[in-house]
This record gives C-alpha cells, sequence and structure tokens, in this order.
C-alpha cells in the first residue's frame, strides 16, 4: 500500500483540476459550501449548439484557421526543411536559430511590435491577418520537424522514379510524399494545435472581429459565467483529446515533434 | 523593436531615444514584475522538473496498471493553456473546489478562511498550472530517452554489483540528464513569456512581464508604448539567449544518444 501511495498521489493530482470543469459544465446551481451542485442543468452544454450564441460560430472559425494554418504551414515547411535537411550550406546553424527561437519564444514578445505593420496594410481585424500571425510560430516549427526529417532521407528514390519515367510531380505524390507521411502527420497535428490554442496573438491581430474559440472562452472566463465557461472548456479541450488519440502511433517515435507540447 | 527606442510614427514629434529602457529600471511595477516572472519561472520550471523526472521514473517501476498511469501522465499534455487556467481557477480559488472539500471536513471555515491561492501576490494558482501542465512534457522526454537498451544497461550494472541507488545515479540519471536539461530550457521560456495563465490567475499588479507589457502597450497614452516594447525586447532578447543554450545542449544529447 505505501509502496502504491506515490502513484496514487500523481495520478489524483493529474486527473484533479479536470474534475471541476466537468462538475460545472453539467451543474445548474453551486452554491458555496456545496461539495456537490445544489442541482445539475444542461444550460451550459446546450449553449454549445445553440445557433443563438456565438460558440457554433467560434467553433468554426478556429476550425477553420487551424486547417488552413496547418496546410499552409506544411506547404511551406515542406520546401523549406527539404533544403534544411538535405542541404549543408553556410549559416545552416544561424538559420537553425532563426527557427527554433519563434518556435519557442511565447508570440506577445515579438508580435506586440509588428501589430503596427498588420493596421497599416488593413491586415488587422481579418482572418487573413490572423492566419498570417499565426504562421509565425507554426512555419518555423514546421521547418524544423520536416528538416530533420529530411535529413534522414534517400534522394536516390526519388531519382529511381524520375529515371523509370515519373513526372516531378508524380514522384512526389507516390516517392516523396509516403516516404515522409510520419513526420508530417506530426508536424500538422502541432500546427493545428499550436493554431487552436492561440490566445494572445489572434486577440491582437484579430482585434476581437475574428473570435475564435480560445478568445470566447477568456469572454466567458472575464463574465464569471462558470457554468458556460467550463462546458466551452471541454468543448476546446475535446479536439486535442482526438488528435492525440489518432496521431499516438507516430507520436511516441518523435523526437523533434515531442518539443511541439512545449509550445501548447 | 524600434518603437522601443523611441519609433513612434504614429506620432507627431517623435524622437529616437534610450528613455524607454532606463524607464524600465525606475518604474517600480517593472521592477516588482521582473522579480515575480523570475520567481514564478524558476520556480515552475524546477518543480516541473521535480515532478517530472519523479513521476516518469515511478511509471518506470509500475507494473500493474503501467499503461493506465501513463496515459493518465500524459493526458494533461494537449490541454490549451486557456483550459488548465480556467482550471486551477475552479480547483483552488477561495471559492472553488478544493475549498469546499476542505470546509467539508472542517480544515477550513468558509471561503474567506481557504487561503488565498488564485490572484494573490505569490502565484500558486500560475505555478500549479505551469507544473500540472509542464511536469508531463519534462517526463515523456524522460521516458523516451529511457525507452531504450536502458534496461540492459542497468543489468548490467546490478550484475556487477550496484545497488538501486548506485544504478539511478550512474546509469539512469546521465542518460536522462541533456534531455532534461534541454526541456527545461523550454519551461523555463515558456513560463517566461506566456501571458494568459498569469493574466487569468494572478492579479494586475504586481503582474508577470508579459501581461505589463500587454497593459502598457493597451494603454490610451501611446507614450507609453516604448515602455511595452522595451519589455518585449528584453523579454525576447533573454528568451533567445535561451534559445541558443538550448541548441547547444540539445547536440550533445544528440550526440551521445546516436
Amino acid at each position: 500500500m505505501i509502496r502504491l501511495l506515490p502513484r496514487w498521489l500523481l495520478a489524483i493530482g493529474l486527473l484533479l483540476p479536470f474534475v471541476p470543469l466537468v462538475v460545472w459544465a453539467a451543474a445548474g446551481q453551486w452554491r458555496y459550501p456545496g461539495v456537490v451542485p445544489q442541482h445539475g442543468s444542461a444550460r451550459g452544454l446546450r449553449l454549445l449548439v445553440d445557433p443563438a450564441s456565438d460558440i457554433p460560430q467560434g467553433l468554426f472559425t478556429s476550425l477553420l484557421l487551424g486547417v488552413t494554418v496547418s496546410v499552409i504551414a506544411c506547404v511551406v515547411g515542406l520546401c523549406a526543411g527539404r533544403a534544411l535537411g538535405l542541404y549543408a550550406f553556410r549559416g545552416k546553424r544561424a538559420v537553425q536559430f532563426l527557427l527554433l527561437a519563434p518556435a519557442i519564444v511565447p508570440g506577445l514578445a515579438v508580435t506586440l511590435g509588428i501589430q503596427v505593420f498588420f493596421l497599416r496594410y488593413g491586415l488587422a481585424g481579418t482572418l487573413p491577418g490572423v492566419v498570417l500571425v499565426q504562421l509565425l510560430p507554426t512555419i518555423p516549427y514546421v521547418t524544423l520537424v520536416l528538416g530533420s526529417a529530411f535529413a534522414n532521407f534517400e534522394t536516390d528514390y526519388e531519382e529511381q522514379a524520375r529515371t523509370l519515367g515519373a513526372g516531378p510531380l508524380r514522384t512526389f505524390w507516390h516517392v516523396t510524399l509516403p516516404v515522409l507521411r510520419p513526420p508530417l502527420i506530426v508536424a500538422a497535428f502541432f500546427a493545428f494545435l499550436i493554431s487552436w490554442s492561440e490566445y494572445i496573438l489572434t486577440l491582437l491581430i484579430g482585434g476581437g472581429t475574428v473570435k475564435t474559440l480560445p478568445l470566447l472562452l477568456f469572454a466567458y472566463i472575464g463574465s464569471s459565467d462558470q457554468n458556460v465557461a467550463a462546458a466551452l472548456a471541454l468543448l476546446v479541450v475535446l479536439p486535442p483529446f482526438l488528435l492525440v488519440l489518432l496521431t499516438s502511433r507516430w507520436l511516441t517515435g518523435s523526437q523533434t515533434g515531442a518539443v511541439g507540447f512545449g509550445r501548447l | 523593436m524600434a518603437q522601443s527606442f523611441g519609433y513612434l510614427p504614429f506620432l507627431p514629434g517623435w524622437h529616437w531615444s534610450l528613455d524607454a529602457y532606463s524607464g524600465l529600471l525606475d518604474d517600480k511595477a517593472v521592477r516588482q514584475s521582473f522579480v515575480l516572472t523570475f520567481r514564478i519561472a524558476f520556480l515552475s520550471t524546477g518543480l516541473a522538473v521535480v515532478v517530472g523526472v519523479g513521476g516518469a521514473l515511478l511509471i518506470r517501476s509500475t507494473r500493474r496498471g503501467k499503461r493506465l498511469l501513463s496515459a493518465l501522465f500524459q493526458s494533461t499534455l494537449p490541454v490549451p493553456h486557456v483550459v488548465g487556467a480556467l482550471a486551477m481557477l475552479l480547483l483552488l480559488s477561495q471559492g472553488g473546489t478544493l475549498s469546499r472539500l476542505t470546509n467539508a471536513v472542517g480544515l477550513t471555515h468558509g471561503s474567506q478562511g481557504f487561503p488565498e491561492l488564485a490572484g494573490d501576490r505569490f502565484g500558486w494558482a500560475i505555478l500549479a498550472e505551469y507544473v500540472w501542465k509542464e511536469a508531463p512534457f519534462i517526463g515523456v522526454v524522460v521516458l523516451s530517452a529511457l525507452s531504450s537498451g536502458v534496461a540492459d544497461l542497468e543489468d548490467a550494472a546490478r550484475t556487477l554489483g550496484a545497488g538501486p541507488g548506485a544504478r539511478l545515479r550512474h546509469v539512469v540519471l546521465p542518460l536522462i540528464t541533456p534531455g532534461v536539461l534541454a526541456t527545461s530550457i523550454l519551461v523555463f521560456a515558456y513560463s517566461f513569456g506566456s501571458y494568459e495563465v498569469p493574466y487569468l490567475l494572478g492579479r494586475p499588479y504586481p503582474a508577470t512581464l508579459p501581461v505589463v507589457a500587454y497593459q502598457y502597450y493597451t494603454d490610451v497614452d501611446l507614450n507609453s508604448r516604448p515602455v511595452a516594447m522595451a519589455i518585449c525586447v528584453v523579454i525576447a532578447v533573454l528568451i533567445a539567449s535561451l534559445v541558443a543554450l538550448y541548441m547547444l545542449l540539445a547536440e550533445r544529447f544528440v550526440r551521445r544518444t546516436a
């Protein structure tokens, strides 16, 4: 029993913060001394699908942003990662440093200064502007992951395909892409997650008009409506959990990929 | 960055200056914020390392329920910090779940009798959120460093007469140290520069550096913008040097495992 105690403590410590979240989401009234809610209610959860609330729209915006950012980051990252992984060139370490820095540094310090330019070019408050600013941390990250994948990549396969008469596009589709599938999945997964959980960059450039789920969650936390905030929080955690389950096969093998968790 | 040196094209009569930087040292709010930010970043990194490494070693030595425990351990990884902050708020605040529990068993009296953990001067809830999120991050890296071939090394050490303590010190620790150092730099950088968690769980004054920077930035007085930019430059320079350190360590880590 004594031997099991630290394990129980660890498990309880990990799970405990989830408990009030789940209970509040289903609670109606939960006045102070009560250890359990006085009565339950589905108000918070109903609001998630209520077309009159801004949450369904926010879900759509968040999904659209996440997918767009992830796709663009992967396309750019494939090209840049190829250059970084396959070729040795002068200043490669400097490039790696410049890539790692925005992938790690939380966005506020960098973005506060750029907002002026977004305002000047009319990008502030627009969806393309938010996509652009979310690409700032995601492209470097994706490039790093794919760069380290390309470092172990054999170009021989591509050459064989080309010799056998395949065009560049067919070679890419049938040879390069299948070989790089695992790191590409990891990179896309993290690019989506970084975009999905981003708050401050979206607020700064979106100016409150581009309302993603984290922004709405912040607003509900501020309004002290715990029922809705907790229900919305559950909606925000759900896709990341599902994605982890779907991609866990590829996640466990990726050392560089795991760095992404530090940015979430 | 230019804005931190007084470049304000949107204001008439701007000029280049170092005022914003010298002002940082005189500003009491900024000085307190420095201390608070460093304290939170150091403590959360240190605690995350202890809990993360300890948890990973525990999971490794678990027989029954190993998969379940390890899945639990990794469950906080994909949780966005905003959600983690809300969870800590609902758990640790004076009217939160923990306060209700201690009240029910008679440990504390009412919501006022419960210690102020969220929105306090020390930042307990901020610390708790960072450790809850980042300890598993460090733990996962430790587990992956210990996954392949280490059992053989330990067996060899055991055959040579090394006790559990000696095996931990001479076999396990050297293997995980580079990875732990590298990830703890990432954790430090994150907890130093992140905005959401200290904004939601801390107080507006004294606040951590990113929160102060944002306060100055959104101030109605546009002249305080250079101060905001100066704080940002300080954060960015500090974290960039940490990143350089991380690269050095990561390279060594790769060379050793290769």
